[in-house]
């Protein structure tokens, strides 16, 4: 994997002119305006933007949650408008991984058990040393018999990011995945993203309004109104925050300070 | 409050009906019931008070219940000129009346099958009481000499016949049909029915002719009042005129013993529906609790929401305790509806086996009305208490809270509980059983109730092994999918157990009934094997006699042997009625019966034999004397010889010449034909001569051993499969609580589900999970239930093992199949909860709060 960003990194997903309203008439909201963007391989993007940007339904559409009313999302070179449920189910369960903002884990299942459960759906097993070198870096050896209810909120988002890697997919989504958490422990879930894709070059995409967290990440894409309107390389927090306090301006009328 | 309550109700349609539904069906049963006897009364008391005149002299019958097989005896035909003179009196009238008398359809086939009565009567016009028209012509004319027949209405159109037709008739004294012309239709006064019975008229003389030898005698006499003569001074007036062995009663005295005599006999029909009723309310009412407490627990966060904004604990409660009145009002409502219907569809299953109350509109009590109000809001009320209480406990903060956890009653209280109830109920089971406590059957169902209420509230612990078995073999076999749906299972162990109950005592009492079925049949069947004398028996399932002229006939066939003759009337002894046996005391032996102590070839007139179970319940022995009330008044009759129970010979029996002299009818009811050693054709050919020596009579066959002893089982299984149907209505309601538990899980567990589909369930794998786990609810109903009802009824088996039922037989292929369907029933349960959850949105689902 290469570090340079001058060079051209190939795309794990990439997304072209998506467009997607919700609601009908004076009510009509255009989450998405025509987006078109690249997510290399092996790299760690954020997308960032102010509530209603649009980010979160962006990352659905390229996880093949929800559908666009136009444009194409391709995972690789599969085109996901194209595909019917089962497809898409099959999609989700054998090249993405997720992690959510909260509930993330089923509660009747130990922590290996939710580890491990896109492949036991799937009737596969994990490549072998895959899960253990996942179960070691994400640091939970001695607590993978316990059920979530016995893990605090940090270790219950490391379980689920050993379960977006466990299956090795060829993209990672994580939605606000340390929205739900204190500083250090967020920290810990940051450091884990960032090391799948330092180590073994995995590819992530986060969701984040967190200046903290976008700063982990190689690059950050940002989101108005449905549009990609900024994008940053090797963040760190201070041009963030620039960034956002420029697109806040923008959208504040003048005088208001 | 009030309006929160409303509106919560109004959200909540589909868990609304689910619940309304198991009130529904209860309250409908109890309606349905109570609807269906009063109908039944109300059609006989109408039906009895239309066959009696103002005073009715007859022969005086020396049983309490009447001549009920019909007795030989006879009023004298110059008693009613007599009674006709008296002052009090306008008019008196002869009447001849036969039973036994059965008309054949154009199918070939008995009118009204093998159950309801088939009367012979001959024409008159009398007056019924009050001046009532009675036996009336409705199209046609009345019957003339021995070529002419009317039939009631129903009874003609049911066989097929018009008039002009010859009309296919059967009777205990003649062989063969008789073919007479129909000639009229006839009615009984004020639009009686005769449920069912057939009713075949000929001309008076003829009546006396054939049914009574010609003696110019009556089998009864009506007299009507004179203007201001009321019935009991009319009785009295009547009285002194008459002869030894006759007796007047008034008509209202006459129709209220026949009615009451009647609904007696068929009372036991209204308390079984009850049953029912009640089985089907205990099962309702766990579908309620259950349903509360899910609504209950998923409230909790807005019920806490309430109180944060100051709503008191007693308006909490009042508001689930409210949506428990209203669901209780609906059910009611409906579940009065429904049982209109449900007491149509009895009246249509009953017309079916010859109790037709057709004519009879359904009679609608305000008792029913206020039993289907009373029932269907209490019970619902009662179930949803618990959980209304359990509100209280909410504390206001908790609206603040992520999840609420509702308390609950520990598990080990409902253990106590449980353990309490079934160690309660198994003792007054025994003590119903084997003690001799009165009302033995109320000890034994309450005991049973009890056992059941118990092992319901301990099902969360003693089901649990079954649980967690049930999720180590779905993880075996189906992996990760099964595994989810067993750890789903063992989720909430109380819920699972709570909804399994409706089926455990569903399937509870099917066992119980297949036990007891299965094992009564195998002591018929092994009786039979043991006593099954000769090679054939000759009689009807109905136990209805016929001529003694089929025994003649049969003597003559070439190739039998010997044909012994049996008889039954239907006597009293110590209060209770008892078929008493008459056999020719020269053929005795050749019945084949073992003789335990004193000797059968002492058997003379005015003698009695017994068989050993009688002997030793009534303690009575060789020597004693037997004393029996028999129509003609009661006989002594010493005993001779017990012996060993048989298959032909009733408990007691006396000499053919004993029973006639007791004034019974000179018909045989069973014969025994032997065959000679190698009959000309084999036994084969031997039955198709005896069968056409019976002459074509539909009421008589010819049976072996095999036939006989299916024809003695065929009762058995009609009756098991009227409970079954009764219990497949618990299984409906076991369905319904199923559905309605996994519907709700699904709503609960909305967000997992959504989880689970973005992490790559297939919607097919998500429809399996909750398939296995409805399959595993209903498994735990299953083994509960075959485990208890196993018990009940080798428990049952084993205290009747005294009353002459000795097999003891578990139908294990039956207690499979229920075993089968059990899981299917968990299988259709799931399917529209699967359904549902398969539906949902994933994306929404994942972001539900």
């Amino acid at each position: 994997m290469t570090d340079d960003p001058g060079a051209a990194v190939l795309a794990a997903a990439s997304v072209r002119d998506l467009v997607k309203t919700y609601g009908a008439g004076q009510a009509r909201v255009r989450a998405l305006d025509g987006v078109s963007l690249d997510l290399g391989q092996g790299e760690f993007t954020a997308v960032m933007g102010p509530s209603g940007s649009g980010k979160s339904t962006l990352m659905h559409c390229c996880a093949g949650l929800d559908t666009a009313d136009s444009g194409s999302v391709r995972i690789g070179d599969t085109e996901l408008s194209r595909l019917k449920d089962k497809e898409l189910t099959r999609l989700r369960r054998d090249r993405i991984g997720f992690v959510f903002q909260s509930f993330n884990l089923v509660p009747t299942l130990t922590a290996e058990e939710n580890i491990r459960l896109p492949l036991s759906i799937a009737g596969r097993r994990a490549e072998p040393g895959v899960f253990e070198s996942v179960v070691e870096t994400v640091g939970l050896g001695p607590r993978l018999s316990h059920r979530p209810s016995e893990l605090s909120g940090g270790q219950q988002q490391r379980v689920a990011v050993a379960r977006a890697l466990v299956s090795r997919p060829d993209i990672v989504f994580a939605d606000e995945p340390t929205g739900n958490l204190d500083s250090r422990s967020g920290a810990e879930v940051l450091t884990l993203l960032r090391r799948s894709v330092d180590e073994i070059g995995q590819t992530v995409v986060m969701v984040t309004h967190d200046p903290v967290a976008a700063a982990y990440t190689d690059r950050v894409v940002f989101l108005a109104d449905g549009r990609v309107v900024d994008e940053l390389r090797r963040p760190d927090r201070d041009q963030v925050l620039a960034v956002m306090t420029r697109m806040t301006d923008a959208v504040l009328p003048d005088g208001t300070p | 409050m009030l309006r929160a309550t409303w509106k919560s109700l109004l959200g909540r349609k589909v868990r609304l009906v689910m619940s309304t539904f198991a009130i529904v069906l209860g309250v409908a049963f109890v309606c349905g019931s109570l609807m269906f006897s009063d109908t039944l009364e109300r059609s006989f008391t109408s039906l009895f008070s239309a066959t009696v005149g103002d005073v009715v002299v007859r022969p005086e019958i020396g049983t309490s219940f009447g001549a009920a097989d019909g007795s030989s005896r006879t009023v004298p035909a110059s008693l009613v000129d007599e009674l006709a003179a008296l002052p009090e009196a306008s008019r008196a009238d002869g009447n001849v009346s036969a039973p036994g008398v059965f008309v054949i359809g154009d199918d070939g086939k008995v009118v009204g099958g093998q159950g309801a009565p088939g009367l012979l009567q001959g024409f008159n016009d009398a007056p019924a009481a009050g001046g009532a028209e009675g036996l009336h012509v409705v199209e046609g004319r009345a019957p003339s000499g021995f070529t002419e027949v009317a039939l009631d209405e129903k009874t003609a159109e049911r066989a097929g016949y018009g008039i002009g037709d010859a009309v296919r008739l059967v009777s205990p004294v003649a062989e063969g049909e008789l073919t007479p012309t129909l000639v009229g239709l006839v009615a009984l006064g004020g639009d009686a029915s005769l449920n069912g019975a057939t009713l075949t008229v000929v001309d008076m003389a003829t009546a006396q002719q054939v049914f009574l030898r010609g003696e110019d005698a009556y089998t009864d006499v009506w007299v009507r009042a004179a203007d201001g003569v009321s019935q009991e001074e009319l009785r009295d007036a009547v009285a002194p005129l008459l002869p030894d062995g006759v007796e007047a009663v008034t008509g209202d005295d006459a129709a209220d013993e026949s009615a009451s005599l009647l609904l007696e006999a068929i009372s036991f029909l209204t308390t079984f529906l009850l049953i029912f009723a009640g089985i089907a309310l205990v099962v309702g009412g766990f579908l309620i609790v259950n349903t509360f407490s899910m609504l209950v627990a998923q409230r909790s966060r807005e019920l806490a929401l309430l109180r944060a904004l100051g709503a008191s604990r007693r308006q909490v409660v009042r508001s689930v305790q409210l949506e428990a009145f209203v669901v209780g009002l609906l059910g009611s409502v409906l579940g009065l509806g429904l049982g209109v219907l449900l007491a149509i569809g009895i009246r249509a299953v009953f017309a079916r086996v010859g109790l037709d109350l057709g004519s009879q509109p359904l009679v609608l009590e305000p008792r029913t009305v206020v039993a289907a109000f009373a029932v269907g809001i209490v019970v619902t009320m009662v179930a949803a208490w618990g959980p209304a209480r359990r509100t209280t406990r909410i504390a206001p903060v908790e609206a603040l809270r992520d999840d609420v956890a509702l308390p609950e009653t520990t598990i080990r209280r409902r253990m106590l509980l449980g353990a309490a109830l079934v160690v309660g109920g198994a003792g007054a089971l025994v003590a119903g059983l084997v003690a001799d406590v009165p009302r033995a059957g109320w000890w034994v169902g309450l005991g049973v109730l009890a056992v059941l209420l118990g092992v319901a509230a301990a099902s969360p612990v003693i089901g649990r092994p079954v649980l967690v078995a049930a999720h180590a073999a779905y993880r075996r076999l189906f992996g990760t999918v099964g595994n989810l749906a067993g750890l789903n299972a063992l989720r909430n162990p109380r819920r699972t157990a709570a909804t399994a109950s409706a089926l455990m005592i569903g399937l509870t009492l099917a066992t119980t009934m297949a036990i007891l079925g299965d094992s009564a049949k195998a002591s018929v069947d092994r009786t039979i094997e043991q006593t099954f004398p000769g090679d054939f028996v000759v009689s009807n399932q109905v136990g209805e006699g016929f001529s003694t002229g089929i025994g003649d006939a049969m003597g003559e066939v070439e190739g039998v042997a010997s044909v012994v003759r049996v008889r039954y009337g239907l006597a009293e002894t110590g209060d209770r009625p008892r078929r008493l046996g008459g056999v020719d005391p020269s053929t005795f032996r050749a019945l084949d019966v073992g003789t335990v102590s004193g000797d059968v070839g002492d058997l003379v007139d005015g003698t009695a034999v017994v068989d050993e179970d009688y002997a030793d319940d009534e303690g009575i022995g060789v020597g004693d004397d037997l004393v029996v009330a028999t129509v003609a008044g009661e006989r002594r009759l010493p005993v001779v010889a017990v012996v060993e129970p048989g298959s032909v010979l009733p408990s007691i029996a006396t000499t053919t010449a004993t029973l006639l002299d007791a004034g019974y009818r000179d018909l045989d009811n069973t014969l025994v034909v032997e065959a000679v050693a190698d009959p000309p054709g084999g036994l084969d050919g031997l039955q198709d001569r005896l069968e056409q020596a019976a002459g074509d009579n539909p009421l008589v066959t010819v049976k072996d051993q095999a036939e006989y002893a299916a024809e003695q089982r065929a009762p058995i299984d009609r009756l098991v499969l009227v409970v079954f149907a009764l219990l497949g209505l618990a299984l409906v309601i076991a369905v319904l609580g199923i559905v309605n538990t996994l519907a709700l899980s699904v709503v609960e567990r909305t967000r997992e589900v959504g989880l689970l589909r973005a992490v790559g369930l297939g919607r097919g794998q998500l429809r399996w999970m909750i398939t296995l786990e409805a399959v595993v609810i209903a498994a735990l109903g299953a083994v509960l239930g075959l485990v208890l009802g196993t018990t009940f009824g080798l428990a049952l088996m084993r205290t009747l093992r005294e009353e002459g039922l000795e097999v003891i037989s578990v139908p294990t292929g039956q207690l499979a199949g229920f075993a089968a369907a059990a899981l299917v029933v968990g299988v259709l349960a799931a399917a529209l909860p699967a359904r549902r959850a398969a539906r949902l949105d994933v994306l929404s689902a994942v972001s539900t709060e």
